[in-house]
């Protein structure tokens, strides 16, 4: 039984935003499979006031913005995000990122906002979004502000939500002209039911000439929060695809990635994984682009 | 005491819960639905699994308060009839059964997997049963039951 | 001779109530009244409780009993799992003034609800006078080691044996291999955790349900624990959810009892996933030193052996694993000149307990791994290296003096030679270009494994056969079905034995009131011992039936069978019923007649399970990560008595030991002694899409001490898997691993950190 003094069920996000100010201190709540879990390991356990978001049909939607952009409200879970036909024509990456969580049980009940708000640097969601220059809307007693994913992430488990402010969705641009490829590896030591030990999820358009025209890298559990390689990308940027390119890249995000050493992994592991698995992730997602070798 | 109206296994129950009490301790405890089983209670292990308007869930990390108006099926509810179902049987004969405490997580997993798809690949098999652990089968001839389901038996269809 | 019943693929008699969810755990009783127990544990690793106050605990509403050391009896006991006398070491208490582990047992509570009792833990308050903690077993032997048990020296037991002259053996040999290998910590994990409900009852007996592997043996160690008579305690094993020797043990029913004695309620008693993992048993870490002397011709004239094994903060079998160990390693390769030594050691750590195969899955580790290096060194196919040592019908071992009767060895490894394409694909994979970042590998490793545990501790099971008036069989046993099928092959004996179908046959087991005495699930001993137990009941039966017929029908016994339920004469024709006859014999003017008999069986000998596991795998050099592509399991099991029942032993069996070699391993804090992975996210048991295929052959050789021929398969599977893929590692990379499990890191480490 867990400790729960009491449970709003929100149908609105004003509501959500009026019951946060009303109970300070209550926690929200939505797929509840990191809260709940974190709950139960609480100790001393003294009772939570929870207000839950699993009945706000406006968080729930995925669709297509009037500017062409793909809006992924904060409720949705994984496995809305796997089977979902808008993203797997639009954006078919994030389906397999999706894939990688859990188990099909976790997929039904986890939400895409849950596992940002939660702030692990080990977050599944996270590098892919970071990739795709994902913005998050967050909205609170003064409105609504928009802000680039890549500010979201504080430090570990903490994020950039204010007083009484709740995440509503992740809009992520598409690009208009040409294919935008992706790839997401999630390196752990099981195939489902895990965490990641390092991941990384690479995203990159090329032009005509197979020249990577942008390139974006960001990594899981290789610093106190989820990272963007900007070096690396830079680098990489305008570049012709060689096996020598993916070897500096992978060099250079290296040199951004800061993880550090615990009984789950060392730091020297860490950082050897990163060079993998960039490496693996750009060429991988140069393919999906349409790119040749 | 928040009261909720849900389907069981097709029947309607209203029932008073706690805000803390699990999907698991609804059902075990108010319902005496024993079969849905109790292995870890962080939704890692799948032995609580039941399905949730048709998806499993674990039922140890999912409030009671939130199937309110949804319908649940459970291990009992594979039985209505009193005839094992086809996805039963075949677990029986492949020899998918061994200490059974994990079985009833298993049995939601692979029928949700077969409403979704009939003849789903080994490779579909084992990610619809990817989120339940069993220490005794090496997963071996759960999978093969699965793939192995009588989908044209007569007798006992899924239900 | 062909049979019926026997060897044929019966479905589990327990298929029906566990698919649909019918079928009872102790979980799954509730009696009116029930208190729920919890245990509060130690949060230091070890320590004297200097104060201990259940003032505000008690005062709590809703809590019904609270035991400290200060309420309990302070009888020391072994919690082993053998039978009675038994020479490990009296080393617990239900509680104690001292705490060995971080999760030891301080408290217990029972309360109104769960949430109660754990609330009443929190309240109770405790003032630890920490003493230094020892994690190494190597530490614990020092001179200036704090005593974890006193007067022991941290010594929980030792051994050793020599057979021939093995100086002499080294000094003639023409090379001497010697190096080291260690085995991590595992945990059994059976997905029902450990759980029990005690009651007083109406005489004022002492009444537990519990998931347990010995009735028989449970309801002993509790009445030593508490100092109850064993008349006044009644063990009822409920269906157990997984046991795999965690539940061969006495680790919570004694406090249960002593939570339902002072509250006089029934108590309901279930370890949370975490507290299962630390607080009830664990496989022993080893650390184990081979030296083995080889001739030119590859043959080997020498071995010897040095164990240490970590035992944690208590016993438990403690030694009994090294000694197991020992007779093992005399049997697989028989060598004239042999030494061995053990050692086994308490550390601050969690209890290490059985865990199946008892030992061998850490000795056949260090063994074959050393096999495998040995040939390696003198440039020899590893399965032309095994052939000239291995053992042979014939050989007798020296510890145990057991002959071998029957032995499919040769033919399981020519066979997983064959099936496996090994000398192709030996030969093509240890020359890989290195063009891609994937390496495959093939290996393989053979076990040994006994089928009970003569002549190290008493061997005994019994069985009862009652034929009702309407031929409905019930059988009663005292031995245990944890999952692995043992009331379906009980039942298929006794179809067998009497001609009737199996689900005639009524199983009612685990009862210590109502079923005669057997000592358990443990040694994979059931189907060998207790199979010959029920086989000779039955025979009886069968004997008092046939004797029936032949007085109603006139006929000589010896004309009449007993089949598909029917007595027939010679010529097949069925003559009468077994449910008529059953019937006319029960209710008979003149002479009514009860058909029910007893039997039991010790068995005065041994025989030995063998196989060959053979692992394919493949080796990610740039992240050091191995995938497990196949393993091939061949088995000389004797007589398959249920195919189907068996190959599942086998395929759980791989499954543990594709986790013991790559990913599974209780990791704790070095200098706290905590367990840092004690749940299923960070201990990784594998998912379903973690399995290798898999691939299961027997050996069906005929050992002539069993009931059918059969021998020993409920563990053996899972021993040679993990230096079967060890060996494959070799194969793909050149390298030699000798500790478990192979983490993708240590294989990192091994690629990229070695200057």
């Amino acid at each position: 039984m867990f400790n729960i003094k009491e449970h709003f069920s929100a149908t609105s996000i004003n509501e959500t935003i009026r019951l946060l100010q009303d109970y300070p201190g209550a926690k929200l709540i939505a797929g509840g499979t990191d809260l709940l879990v974190k709950m139960r390991k609480a100790s001393p356990k003294c009772p939570v006031s929870l207000i839950s978001l699993r009945e706000i049909v406006e968080l729930s939607q995925i669709y297509l913005t009037e500017t062409g952009n793909l809006s992924i409200g904060a409720t949705v879970t994984f496995d809305e995000i796997c089977n979902n036909e808008l993203i797997l024509e639009k954006m078919p990456f994030l389906a397999q990122v999706a894939a990688t969580i859990g188990g099909p049980q976790l997929r039904n009940m986890a939400t895409v906002g849950g596992n940002l708000c939660s702030g692990a640097p080990s977050a599944d969601s996270a590098p892919a979004l970071l990739a795709l220059d994902a913005r998050l809307e967050l909205i609170g007693p003064q409105g609504k502000r928009l802000l680039d994913v890549k500010e979201f992430f504080l430090g570990p488990f903490q994020v950039d939500l204010r007083d009484n402010e709740i995440l509503s969705c992740i809009i992520i641009p598409l690009s208009s002209e040409r294919a935008l490829g992706g790839y997401y590896y999630k390196y752990s030591m099981r195939n489902a039911m895990d965490i990641a030990t390092l991941s990384c999820a690479s995203v990159c358009e090329i032009d005509a000439k197979n020249c990577l025209k942008s390139v974006r890298i960001a990594l899981g559990t290789a610093a106190p929060t989820p990272i963007r390689c900007f070096k690396a990308e830079r680098f990489a940027e305008g570049q012709q695809f060689s096996k020598e390119l993916l070897e500096r890249v992978a060099l250079i995000a290296q040199s951004e990635a800061k993880p550090r050493s615990s009984w789950r992994a060392s730091k020297e592991y860490r950082l050897h994984l990163v060079k993998v698995l960039v490496a693996r992730t750009l060429k991988q997602a140069y393919l999906n682009a349409g790119g040749v070798i | 005491m928040p009261e909720i109206n849900c389907y069981v296994n097709g029947e309607l129950k209203n029932i008073c819960v706690d805000y803390g009490e699990t999907l698991l301790m609804m059902l075990r405890n108010r319902l005496g639905l024993t079969g849905v089983k109790k292995g870890c209670e962080v939704g890692e292990c799948g032995a609580c699994t039941v399905l949730v308007d048709g998806k499993p869930v674990t039922s140890c990390i999912y409030l009671a308060l939130w199937v309110d108006g949804k319908n649940v099926l459970t291990v009992e509810g594979l039985t209505a009839s009193g005839e094992l179902s086809s996805l039963q049987q075949s677990f029986v004969e492949e020899g998918a059964v061994q200490c059974g405490f994990c079985i009833p997580g298993f049995l939601m997993s692979a029928y949700a997997l077969l409403k979704k798809k009939k003849h789903p690949t080994e490779t579909e098999i084992r990610n619809g049963i990817a989120g339940n652990f069993c220490r005794c089968t090496g997963y071996e001839n759960i999978i093969r039951a699965i793939k192995n389901v009588n989908q044209t038996s007569t007798k006992a269809k899924l239900p | 001779m062909g049979y019926q019943y026997v060897g044929k693929n019966i479905n589990r008699i327990d298929g029906f109530a566990k698919v649909t969810g019918q079928a009872k755990y102790v979980g799954d009783m509730n009696m009116p009244g029930m208190l729920y127990g919890k245990i509060l544990r130690s949060t230091v690793a070890h320590a004297i409780i200097d104060k201990i106050d259940t003032e505000k605990a008690s005062q709590l509403k809703g809590v019904h009993a609270i035991l400290t050391y200060e309420n309990v009896p302070q009888n020391r006991y072994t919690s082993t799992g053998h039978p009675y006398p038994d020479d490990t070491p009296l080393d617990t208490m239900v509680l104690d003034r001292k705490v060995r582990f971080v999760g030891d047992a301080v408290a217990a509570v029972a309360a109104d609800t769960p949430e109660i009792a754990e609330k009443a833990l929190e309240l109770i308050e405790i003032e630890y006078r920490e003493l230094p903690g020892i994690f190494d077993p190597e530490e614990a032997l020092k001179g200036k080691a704090v005593e974890i048990h006193e007067g022991t020296g941290n010594i929980a037991g030792q051994s050793g044996y020599e057979f021939g002259d093995v100086t002499a053996g080294f000094e003639k040999a023409d090379f001497v291999f010697e190096e080291e290998f260690k085995t991590p910590i595992v945990q059994h994990c059976p997905m029902e955790t450990h759980i029990s409900i005690a009651y007083i009852d109406e005489n004022n007996r002492l009444v537990i349900h519990s998931s347990t592997q010995i009735p028989h043996t449970l309801r002993r160690l509790v009445s030593q624990a508490i100092g109850l008579p064993i008349s006044k305690i009644r063990v009822i094993m409920a269906c157990v959810g997984g046991g795999f020797g965690s539940k061969q043990d006495l680790c919570q029913e004694a406090i249960n009892a002593l939570l339902a004695f002072q509250s006089r309620r029934p108590v309901l008693l279930e370890y949370s996933r975490e507290e299962d993992m630390v607080s009830s048993r664990t496989r022993h870490a080893t650390t184990i030193k081979l030296k083995t002397g080889v001739q030119k011709d590859g043959r080997i004239i020498a071995r010897s052996m040095t164990l240490l094994s970590n035992t944690g903060a208590y016993s438990s079998h403690g030694h009994s694993v090294a000694l197991n160990m020992g007779g093992q390693f005399a049997t697989l390769y028989s060598t004239d000149n042999i030494m061995f030594e053990a050692k086994t050691v308490y550390t601050n750590l969690p209890i290490a307990g059985a865990m199946r195969a008892y030992g061998i899955p850490q000795l056949n580790f260090a063994i074959e791994s050393h096999m495998d290096n040995i040939a390696r060194k003198l440039n020899l196919d590893p399965i032309v290296f095994r052939r000239k040592n291995i053992c042979k019908v014939g050989d007798i071992d020296p510890v145990n003096r057991i002959e071998i009767k029957s032995c499919g060895l040769e033919e399981a490894i020519t066979l997983g030679e064959k099936l496996t394409q090994w000398r192709e694909k030996r030969s093509v994979y240890a020359s890989q270009n290195s063009g891609s970042h994937l390496k495959r590998g093939i290996g393989m490793a053979c076990f040994s494994y006994a089928c009970c545990c003569y002549p190290g501790i008493e061997e005994v099971a019994s069985a009862r056969v009652m034929i009702g008036e309407d031929a409905a069989v019930s059988l009663f046993l005292g031995s245990a079905e944890i999952g692995q099928g043992s009331d379906t092959i009980f039942a298929q004996i006794v179809a067998e034995e009497l001609g009737v179908s199996v689900d005639n046959i009524n199983v009612i087991a685990g009862d210590t009131d109502v079923c005669p005495f057997d000592l358990g699930a443990y040694a994979s001993r059931q189907a060998y011992v207790t199979g010959t137990a029920v086989k000779k009941a039955a025979a009886l039966c069968k004997r008092d039936l046939l004797c029936g017929a032949s007085k109603f029908l006139g006929v000589s016994d010896a004309s009449l069978t007993l089949k598909d339920n029917w007595v027939m004469d010679e010529a097949g024709n069925k003559l009468m019923s077994i449910a008529e006859l059953s019937k006319r014999m029960h209710y008979n003017l003149e002479a009514p007649t009860m058909i029910a008999h007893d039997a039991h069986f010790s068995p005065q000998e041994n025989a030995i399970t063998f196989g060959a596991t053979f692992a394919e795998i493949e080796v990610d050099v740039d992240t050091g990560k191995i995938q497990v592509k196949k393993i091939w399991s061949i088995l000389d099991a004797g007589k398959i008595l249920n195919p189907k029942l068996a190959e599942g032993q086998v395929h759980g069996g791989i499954s543990m030991g594709v986790g013991y070699a790559l990913s599974e391993e209780l990791l704790y804090d070095y200098t706290t002694g905590k367990i840092l992975n004690n749940n299923l996210l960070d201990y990784k048991l594998l998912t379903a899409l973690d399995m290798p295929a898999m691939e299961v052959h027997f050996i069906e050789t005929n050992d002539p001490t069993s009931p059918f021929g059969n021998k020993s398969l409920g563990e053996p599977p899972t021993i040679s898997v993990a230096p079967a893929i060890r060996n494959a590692v070799l194969n793909a990379l050149g390298m030699e691993f000798n500790e478990l499990p192979l983490r993708p890191e240590k294989v990192f480490q091994r690629l990229y950190c070695n200057a």
